[in-house]
């Protein structure tokens, strides 16, 4: 139990995925115009990283041990699939749901972030549960990085900044204050 | 007449990758690699490379088939296609450079997902003929090392006080550890992009002066 709470706060924290490992940063940078957005963002994220965990498991138990030099093509392949068959599988059952997280779940299928939790999880020899676990402390690492720079982005815009700056250079700088915060919690466990 | 006029053309093609169209600095394309294996000069000399390699294998393979890959599943084809070029460099590291490869980790697998490839697989490569493509894959892909071997260098330099391991300052020099950890690599590289739109506005204010 102790060791699935470390796996937990290591992902969401201390090794996070955005500002530490700089994992899925193309959302990062471009979709946090707005807190809201950044939100759902980072629920749709939580969501097809879960489910890449449950199909990195399967992949990894019956099927990449007899070839092993396939395991790339086979992730991102059964990654993409499987997300397209949830998205169809949520339009039908909850068109709630859908509207909440449908637009994102496409964009996302591909990047780095989703594929780095993958291949992360089998490099630690992760099981069921720990990976799992691992999911949603990576992602929700991701959606507290995407809230947090939305939010500040937000109030950027109010302010009088020369135009040299505006635009991505900005973002930079904001991540990296945010990222050297973020170093803060690197003792929270003493030494691992 | 014509054939020099294609000559130059041509040249333009590669060109563009290096410096106007630079893929980290101008299109901001593939942050993620350009700032996770930067810390020193060899590891993003090393990345850029690996990217290279696959940039221009996949781009020739994807001109040849531009006209039997069905419009419908070009993406997928595109990725299939890139992860085999990124298998083949991910097992040639491992085999030659054991280093490189422990210290790259993860993100050579994770080249495959390098939006720069797949943009100049669609934008570039299902378009045009083979040598073009071969020209504007090799130099977007020396543009992209080019630009990771920059920060690695300015990390490496200012966060440990030498250049491909040599030391450079002496024993008296205190290394600026913060830019070798992950912030620095936000700052070292926002702090590029600045200097790169001050220059295209004070290029820009020029010609507004000259017209």
């Amino acid at each position: 139990m102790n060791e699935l709470i470390w796996i937990f706060i290591s992902a969401l924290l201390i090794n996070n995925f955005t500002l530490s490992l700089f994992l899925g940063l193309c959302p990062f940078l471009g979709v946090t115009q707005r807190m809201e957005t950044a939100f759902r963002l980072g629920l749709a994220n939580i969501f097809v990283m879960v489910i890449t965990a449950i199909a990195a498991y399967i992949l990894n138990t019956w099927v990449l041990i007899y070839a092993p030099y396939l395991r790339l093509i086979s992730f991102i392949i059964v990654i993409a699939s499987v997300v397209q068959f949830v998205e169809i599988a949520i339009k039908k059952l909850s068109p709630v749901l859908f509207k909440a997280l449908g637009i994102f779940l496409p964009l996302i299928t591909t990047n780095c972030a989703i594929l780095g939790l993958a291949l992360f999880s089998t490099n630690k020899g992760y099981g069921f549960l720990e990976g799992l676990i691992y999911a949603l402390g990576a992602g929700g690492g991701v959606t507290i990085a995407l809230v947090l720079l939305a939010s500040i982005r937000e109030e950027t815009r109010i302010l009088n900044i020369p135009n040299v700056v505006k635009g991505t250079a900005l973002n930079l700088i904001i991540a990296g204050i945010l990222s050297l915060a973020f170093m803060g919690f690197a003792g929270l466990f003493g030494s691992h | 007449m014509s054939n020099e006029v294609n000559g130059s053309q041509n040249m333009q093609e590669f060109l563009k990758g290096l410096w106007k169209e630079n893929p980290v600095f101008v299109a901001v394309l593939g942050m993620c690699p350009s700032l996770a294996v930067t810390n020193s000069a060899i590891n993003g000399l090393a990345m850029g490379l690996a990217t290279t390699f696959v940039l221009i294998g996949s781009s020739i393979l994807v001109s040849l088939l531009r006209k039997v890959i069905p419009k419908q599943v070009r993406i997928t084809t595109y990725i299939v296609i890139i992860a085999t070029f990124v298998t083949v460099v991910d097992f040639t590291l491992q085999a030659y450079f054991p280093d490189i490869h422990k210290a790259l980790g993860a993100f050579i697998s994770l080249i495959v997902v390098n939006c720069l490839i797949l943009a100049r697989q669609e934008s570039f490569a299902s378009k045009n003929g083979q040598w073009r493509s071969f020209l504007d894959a090799s130099g977007m892909g020396l543009g992209f090392t080019f630009a990771l071997f920059t920060l690695g260098a300015i990390r490496e330099v200012l966060g440990n006080g030498s250049l491909f391991g040599v030391s450079l300052f002496g024993k008296a020099f205190e290394p600026w550890i913060v830019m070798i950890l992950p912030p620095g690599g936000f700052f070292v590289l926002g702090l590029l992009l600045l200097l790169f739109n001050w220059s295209a506005q004070r290029r820009k204010q020029r010609k507004m002066q000259t017209a």
